[in-house]
């Protein structure tokens, strides 16, 4: 059976993405925050993970307001990325993988989830800014990349809730696949930032690391919040919470947290990542 | 009508506002060509005109008054891809919205950090 073998949770900040492509790591403003890669980075080159399951949402590039998927998966050999608009560099297509995508999808059916299919879609930082960060120097082309989105952007949004119980109905798909790949999932995006409005700027550290406490030990507490709730305290866009959410449903026990950083602001947000092992 | 805002200083970006915001998010999602970025720069008004922004979100965007963009049912996400025609990144946008220099809004940023030992 293929098994979830780690989670990872980070941030996605397109100016992450710029910071390594203008090499400027080492620099005060961004020492602290690499400072929490390489032992990720560690892990995925010993453990070599075959899949990786990225919850992300598209800001934009593939999925704009006429047809916004709630959720959606990809099922594609390859996803290219593209320009988005202000000038970040385009990165090489990310290899995608179609057997073990098309089993999640009847299994997600099966269990009373519809997300939208798709089979030719471009992807943007939320997906790839991840992957680069993980695979220094875009090698991640060996990776098979599953991509599954969540509407962050416009309400009505899938809840807390339902973005768990989502992770978990993907967890046990894999669970149930005849294979013996090793899958890694990542929730990206987040922490707490607001970009928009009067109450732009607004960061809420402690609640940030209250839920990444809360990821690994009791993740359901965070499924009791409404998406009103975490805008009024993690700010507009600290809905992307949601992502971090369905990957920890993915890993269907309990967890142990192997390796935690966390630095605010970048741009304008908290940055958390985490890797988080199953706990057998 | 939108529901009502109940949180200070937010525009929760929902189904009216969607639908008030459609012209003007349009227009922005055509940023991601470089094709749309330079007709819009060769003639702000008639782009504005082509996807068919109402009078509010065109002197909006011509006075770049984000804010007013925002009560106009804009998307932070596609506003973002304007922000990145005229150069600005999300803390000269986030001191534009807040009425603070990119340097106060960065400030107060700072005033939330935690975590970093180096800048």
């Amino acid at each position: 059976m293929a098994k979830i073998i780690g989670g990872i949770t980070t941030s996605h900040i397109p100016a992450i993405g710029v910071a390594m492509d203008r090499g400027i790591e080492d620099t005060p403003y961004w020492k602290d925050f690499f400072a929490g890669y390489p032992p990720i980075r560690e892990w995925l080159n010993k453990e070599k993970p075959d899949i990786a399951i990225v919850f992300y949402n598209d800001h934009g590039l593939e999925m704009f307001l006429d047809k916004k998927p709630t959720f959606a998966i990809g099922c594609a050999p390859q996803y290219e990325n593209a320009d988005e608009g202000w000038g970040i560099a385009t990165i090489p297509p990310v290899t995608g993988e179609t057997e073990l995508s098309w089993h999640i999808v009847n299994e997600l059916i099966e269990n009373d989830f519809d997300p939208t299919v798709c089979q030719d879609i471009k992807v943007d930082h939320g997906l790839t800014v991840p992957l680069s960060l993980m695979y220094p120097g875009r090698n991640y082309q060996h990776l098979k990349v599953i991509p599954v989105s969540i509407n962050c952007e416009r309400h009505p949004m899938p809840k807390p809730s339902r973005c768990y119980a989502f992770g978990q109905a993907i967890g046990r798909a894999v669970e149930s696949f005849a294979g013996d790949q090793k899958v890694v999932v990542f929730g990206t995006g987040g922490l707490s930032h607001q970009l928009d409005g009067e109450r732009a700027g607004i960061i809420n550290a402690d609640f940030d690391e209250e839920c990444m406490d809360k990821l690994v030990s009791d993740p359901e507490a965070l499924t009791k919040y409404t998406n009103d709730e975490l805008t009024e305290i993690a700010g507009a866009q600290g809905v992307e919470l949601n992502m971090w959410i369905a990957m920890r449903g993915c890993m269907l026990g309990k967890v142990k947290e192997v390796h935690r950083n966390y630095v605010a602001p970048i741009s304008n947000t908290g940055a958390g990542t985490q890797l988080l092992l199953p706990e057998d | 009508m939108s529901e009502e805002n109940k949180i200070w200083g937010t525009y929760k970006f929902d189904g009216p506002m969607s639908t008030k915001g459609y012209p003007l998010n349009k227009m922005c999602y055509s940023f991601n060509g470089a094709e749309g970025r330079e007709e819009f720069k060769k003639d702000e008004a008639a782009y504005c005109d082509k996807f068919g922004l109402t009078p509010e979100q065109k002197e909006a965007v011509l006075k770049r008054d984000v804010i007013g963009m925002l009560r106009a049912g804009g998307s932070i996400y596609y506003l973002a891809k304007f922000a990145g025609i005229l150069g600005l990144n999300v803390q000269d946008v986030g001191g534009l919205q807040t009425g603070k220099t990119t340097e106060e809004f960065q400030a107060y940023l700072d005033s939330q950090g935690r975590g970093k030992n180096n800048g």
